[in-house]
């Protein structure tokens, strides 16, 4: 009786994380869209935070981010195969950023495509970004190791079965050298925007190039499409989250700079209150505090002058 | 009943050794004894909140995390010490603020988790400490970034920045940059080699402050001082290779 209490205990105890629970919405004729939560990474949302997609061309599925970890992708696959007989063909990845292409490993006979400079990042940094999410989400990603994008994605247009895609490379988000990749589907109306654009989620910043980021964003402003993938935040139908992220850079662009030119320590301002328009955003505060250590730094020693010797 | 309790006794002892180790550090970091035994031994200590140390709580560059500490209301200061008790080399620096306020901005390198401490000693010996926590791991998206990478470091060396700002309370602010890669001596082939004294002086030779600086501070130091009074600062450097460094901050 006690042998079995204690097994019965400790199977509860090394049960592997609990399985993913991934229903994808199709947010256009073919087009499915996985919202992840507007959370920062916790042991209870296993990493699943950012939004991944799919789309179904006729001539097989593309896949459009592969999530935070093997489990992740495996179970993204699964949820593929239960709406399509279509078999996976390609898989994109939008950029270098751990929610969004640790999945790969659930993908070992298809093509995994990546813009060079996030081909780049992945090969410098995977290993380290990976034992960083090991270390906050923990059971959930047992089996993760990253894998390198082997195909370099080419921005152009592209017929795929059905569908016309468009790929684009933007600036910004993953710094001045344009390393986000956006998928257009301009059959479908639908733009897969990645990080580049936020929704009623704070915008990330640890490899941002702020003002290269602003000018991407009025240059989207003009694309034509219907519905709007955010990398975080919900699907939306409009173009909203596009003003929504510009508004947001330029208040902290504007800010920060403000704050150098009047010699502000970082520590006395990261703790300060947010506007009310920015405070309701998902995770605002943490994100307001880790872009200021990215983004401070450089402006502060910008504000310095050469001493001349005595 | 007795097997159950012969199960909670270790932890119970456990219970009584943790409390009483940390029971006089607010911070309660295991290393807190060590650094008593280092910095403060036969002196009195006081845990005081009027010594302020701000940090970020998580570190997005563990190669440069900043740290600024602020006292308030207690005078008569002699020495303001800054140390983080978990890093590999716990003492960041240490201020002789002569004239100078006991105000002190700098960035520091991070091992693994641990508490910043600013600690000030007056005339009768007494020290006040103040700290915080700051982890050693950002977000999710915070690779370590390269150290060292700067190939250009050895023509730049010595090369000094600065700005100052005249605040509303009428103290001057400062704030300068050291080109220097500040090298611990830990990573394999690399020798010891920091910045070690910076002294700060008015125009007609008045010292107003000095620094002594560890290696445990970020690669090209950058820090901030409050000073009283206005007008051009003479800013001298060495480092421990006995290379000398100077500036004048208008």
């Amino acid at each position: 009786m006690n042998r079995a209490l204690l097994l019965c205990l400790t199977m509860l105890w090394t049960l592997p994380a609990t399985a993913y629970e991934l229903s994808p919405e199709e947010v256009a004729p073919g087009v499915w869209v996985f919202e992840g939560r507007q959370e920062h990474f916790t042991r209870e949302n296993q990493g699943d935070i950012a939004n991944t997609g799919f789309i179904v061309t006729g001539a097989g599925v593309i896949v459009i981010d592969t999530g935070p970890s093997a489990r992740y992708g495996r179970a993204m696959h699964a949820a593929i195969r239960d709406v399509t007989r279509e078999p996976v063909i390609a898989v994109y990845i939008t950029h270098a950023h751990p929610d969004h292409f640790l999945g790969n490993q659930a993908f070992p006979e298809v093509p995994i495509v990546a813009l060079p400079a996030t081909i780049e990042a992945i090969k410098r940094d995977g290993d380290a970004l990976t034992d960083n999410l090991y270390r906050m989400v923990g059971a959930a990603m047992e089996g993760t190791d990253p894998v390198v994008p082997g195909h370099e994605a080419i921005p152009n247009r592209y017929k795929v079965g059905d569908r016309e895609l468009k790929f684009i490379a933007a600036a910004g988000h993953s710094g001045k050298v344009a390393s986000d990749l956006m998928i257009l589907d301009r059959t479908a109306g639908v733009l897969f925007a990645g990080d580049v654009v936020f929704h009623d989620r704070a915008p990330t910043t640890p490899h941002a190039d702020v003002s290269a980021w602003i000018a991407q964003l009025d240059a989207l402003s003009e694309l034509d499409f219907r519905v709007l993938v955010p990398g975080h935040g919900p699907v939306a139908r409009n173009h909203d989250p596009i003003e929504q992220t510009r508004t947001y850079l330029r208040w902290l662009d504007a800010h920060l700079r403000e704050a150098a030119d009047a010699g502000v320590h970082i520590v006395e301002f990261m703790n300060q209150p947010l506007p009310d328009r920015f405070a309701a955003l998902a995770v605002a505060r943490e994100e307001y505090k880790r872009s200021v250590a990215h983004l401070y730094p450089p402006l502060e020693q910008a504000r310095l002058q050469p001493l001349e010797r005595p | 009943m007795p097997q159950r309790l012969r199960l909670l006794l270790p932890l119970l002892g456990l219970l009584i050794c943790t409390t009483a180790l940390a029971q006089d550090d607010p911070l309660r970091s295991p290393g807190w004894n060590i650094m008593v035994d280092r910095f403060f031994r036969d002196a009195t200590v006081i845990h005081d909140e009027r010594v302020q140390v701000s940090a970020p709580p998580g570190a997005e560059n563990s190669h440069s995390v900043p740290g600024l500490v602020r006292v308030e209301g207690i005078e008569d200061i002699q020495r303001l010490l800054v140390f983080a008790d978990l890093n590999p080399i716990p003492r960041i620096l240490e201020l002789t603020p002569t004239t100078a306020l006991p105000t002190v901005g700098f960035q520091f390198k991070v091992q693994q988790a641990t508490p910043l401490r600013a600690a000030v000693q007056t005339a009768d010996g007494t020290w006040y400490v103040g700290g915080t926590w700051v982890d050693a791991a950002g977000g999710g998206c915070s690779a370590p970034s390269i150290a060292s990478a700067n190939p250009d470091w050895q023509d730049r060396l010595g090369e000094m920045a600065g700005r100052q700002w005249q605040q509303q309370d009428g103290a001057q602010r400062i704030q300068f940059s050291v080109i220097h890669p500040m090298d611990t001596g830990l990573a394999p082939g690399i020798p010891e080699f920091h910045l070690e004294e910076i002294q700060v002086y008015r125009e007609d030779g008045t010292l107003l402050a000095s620094l002594e600086i560890e290696s445990s501070m970020a690669e090209n130091p950058r820090l901030l001082l409050e000073l009283p009074g206005e007008g051009t600062l003479r800013i001298h450097g060495r480092d421990n290779n006995g290379n000398r460094f100077a500036g004048v901050l208008r």
